[in-house]
């Protein structure tokens, strides 16, 4: 039976999931050899570095993924040993900073790390963006309506960015902006189930099917 | 029937083989075998799947208690001439030797090796030729729980380089194909494609095919073999990718099958419960902890009501145990999510018998209360496995809990970061609205901090489910106004569709 050859380049052939190179390969036991490879680079420690740029990435990602629980389930897959170098641990901790609400922390961590962001090829520019979305995302189901101070360390943005951001959101988002009761501006965010209970379907009127069947 | 997942093997050397034959002779078969693997031959080419299902469970059962309580069957070299050398019998004789062997005794390295070829030369036979059986959905289950077994097993023997001898390291070398992660994984993906059995799943839903009405068995002349292998293996897949620590793609082999309803996965209890167990498993890793609260739950009132009459079956122990490591995997779910509504009566009071007390004190959040989680994590995993080859080099280590204690330290890791919402809630309950102010004084913490755990409290309630929708999870919520503080009870006011429900059924 005659398949596709991966190209010999290491990045190429390390998969997040195995699935994937079996699925391309359906029960061929040529496979095996190819895919050894894979396997045994995850043990030598000599030949690890060459698969660290693309688990990092993939970390990277998986940072940018959240709230989905991506990071944490690529971690489940990274030896303990791997995961205690440097820039894994590093990015451990930004992850942790995310995961409990510390967005201040997280902006001061990634600063002093730019160059581990800037080091891995590939990375998304679109780093900060998404981290953005994602505390808005939190922002959004905690608060009605925030103090522009809270927002602003929660986004990284102050000043005349922080002004036009806003603006922009005004005519896009649905954002309001208010003035609060002398102690600045306050931003009311999009109206949703999780900051507006009234909206939330009840739950409790949707019985389900076994209970009647 | 699979053996006990507990089962823990004595260091096996290659001298073990030599001390199992003494006293046995595997050329020495007793009428009664003779007996057994003449009709059990007969029933398979007539196919009579009732026949052969009461020979399989019972009859080999007994003879195995009576007569091969710790020797092995008969070889099969010496069954093989009763049964005219078919290969395809062989086959399947060989494979439940094995599993007996598993099941009695300590399998050598050269044996765990012969029952992989086994199993290999099985497969091939059902992937590329055109097998004319009906078997019992019970063998086949067992075929792919047993496979996922052995290779689980291999592995742990396998990383325990330690105490290993030299001719088991050069047959280690030698056979570096035996149990591979990626053969295994091969199998089971292949029989999943070879069989169709996810298009026609799907085209069961449209009325085009029928598989589920017929359990799986094949009422028009063919063979219900490949068929339900290929469904049993999208269970066996969603089993070893737990195995690897990789859940997300283990809750995708199972997505073909429907786990709000019956089917053929629920026509054998093992697989009932392995489906079930994983699938919770899988979701609390994934924090989907509803998810698992509630697949838990009816898993387990299932058990409860259906137990006694598996009290004869082989299987009897391991459902008990998975039964009571499901209840530890329900309590941990419901200290990580506190959930009012969704475990039945039955079930609570099981739950609070067992697990009452700790449950209290996890809640606590304090260092007992991780000592708990983790016992209980402990308790009620998979036996998680490294795939990879051992390095040969020197010095030999053991590293078969490496893989455990990963997954045991992220676990952990997950439950520290909770640590704080607990406060959060306690709080919560007591107020309908509260400034910022006045809650970081009570819980003695600065603004700036109390606002992160309130935005943790959000982000750890409020998963994100299969298809990237946001769904809460919370039994206490709030909203913040500026600096205040909103308490939002679920608490319905009327619960209309109750009383919809009893009008009904007047």
């Amino acid at each position: 039976m005659v398949r596709e050859r991966e190209t010999p380049k290491q990045q190429q052939q390390v998969s997040y999931t195995v699935e994937q190179l079996v699925a391309v390969n359906p029960y061929n036991p040529d496979i095996l050899p190819d895919l050894e490879n894979y396997v045994n680079e995850q043990v030598s420690s000599q030949t690890y570095s060459l698969d660290a740029n693309l688990c990092l990435l993939r970390l990277y990602q998986a940072l940018m993924a959240m709230p989905a629980p991506d990071f944490s389930l690529c971690l489940f897959l990274i030896p303990e040993r791997v995961q205690m170098e440097e820039q894994f641990k590093t990015l451990i901790v930004l992850s942790h900073y995310l995961e409990t609400g510390r967005f201040r922390q997280f902006w001061d961590e990634a600063a002093k790390n730019r160059h581990i962001v800037e080091a891995v090829p590939g990375l998304n520019a679109g780093f900060e963006q998404a981290i953005q979305t994602y505390a808005i995302h939190v922002l959004s189901l905690t608060y009605q309506k925030i103090p522009r101070p809270v927002l602003a360390e929660a986004i990284n943005i102050e000043g005349l960015s922080l002004d036009k951001f806003l603006e922009h959101q005004a005519a896009n988002s649905g954002w309001i902006l208010e003035k609060g009761h002398g102690r600045g501006q306050l931003i009311v965010l999009p109206r949703n189930e999780f900051n507006h209970p009234e909206l939330k379907k009840s739950a409790a009127d949707s019985v389900p099917l076994e209970h009647i069947t | 029937m699979a053996a006990n997942y507990d089962y823990d093997e004595a260091p096996a050397t290659y001298d073990d083989a030599n001390r199992q034959e003494l006293g046995y002779d595997p050329n020495f078969v007793p009428d009664s075998v003779k007996s057994f693997v003449v009709h059990l031959y007969r029933h398979i080419r007539e196919k009579n799947v009732y026949e052969i299902h009461q020979m399989y469970e019972i009859s080999f059962q007994t003879l195995s208690d009576r007569l091969f309580k710790d020797t092995p069957w008969p070889s099969v070299d010496a069954v093989a001439h009763y049964v005219d050398n078919d290969q395809v019998f062989c086959l399947l004789y060989r494979e439940m030797w094995f599993r007996h062997l598993y099941a009695r005794l300590s399998p050598t390295l050269k044996q765990r090796i012969d029952s992989w070829d086994n199993y290999c030369s099985l497969f091939q036979v059902v992937l590329h030729r055109v097998v004319n059986m009906q078997l019992p959905n019970q063998w086949l289950w067992d075929m792919v729980d047993e496979f996922v077994y052995q290779f689980q097993s291999f592995c742990q023997y396998r990383a325990k380089m330690k105490n290993k001898t030299e001719q088991e390291i050069a047959l280690l070398r030698q056979f570096d194909q035996a149990w591979n992660v990626y053969g295994v994984l091969n199998y089971l993906q292949a029989f999943v494609e070879k069989s169709n059995i996810i298009q026609i799943l799907e085209q069961e839903k449209e009325g085009i095919e029928q598989f589920t009405a017929t359990d799986g068995y094949d009422y028009s002349g063919g063979s219900n073999v490949l068929k339900v292998l290929g469904y049993f293996s999208m269970v066996g897949l969603l089993r070893v990718h737990c195995l690897l620590g990789d859940y997300q793609t283990g809750l995708k082999c199972l997505l073909p099958i429907d786990i709000n309803q019956q089917g053929v996965y629920t026509s054998v209890i093992g697989s009932h419960i392995t489906t079930i167990y994983h699938y919770g498993f899988a979701s609390l890793m994934m924090r989907r902890y509803v998810k698992a609260i509630r697949e838990f739950n009816k898993m387990l009132l299932y058990i409860y009501k259906t137990k006694q009459y598996h009290q004869k079956s082989p299987q009897y122990e391991q459902i008990l145990k998975k039964n009571e490591q499901m209840y530890a995997l329900l309590a941990i779910c419901l200290s990580l999510c506190p959930q009012t509504k969704l475990v039945e009566e039955t079930v609570n009071s099981q739950l609070r018998e067992k697990y009452g007390e700790k449950m209290a004190r996890m809640q606590r959040y304090d260092d007992e209360a991780f000592a708990i989680y983790d016992e209980l994590f402990s308790y009620a995993c998979p036996k998680f496995i490294t795939p990879s080859a051992p390095s040969f080099e020197e010095p030999l280590v053991n590293y078969n809990q490496d893989a455990y204690r990963l997954q045991l330290k992220l676990f952990l890791y997950e439950v520290k970061q909770q640590q704080l919402l607990s406060g959060v809630r306690t709080f919560l309950k007591v107020y309908s609205t509260i400034s910022l102010g006045k809650l970081a004084n009570y819980m003695e913490v600065d603004e700036p901090t109390l606002r992160t755990i309130l935005f943790s409290y959000k982000h750890k309630t409020h998963a994100v489910d299969s298809d990237g929708k946001i769904i809460s999870n919370a039994d206490v919520d709030f909203y913040i106004d500026d600096d205040m503080i909103h308490v939002v009870e679920s608490k319905p006011v009327k619960r209309f569709g109750d009383y919809f429900l009893r009008q009904i059924v007047k």
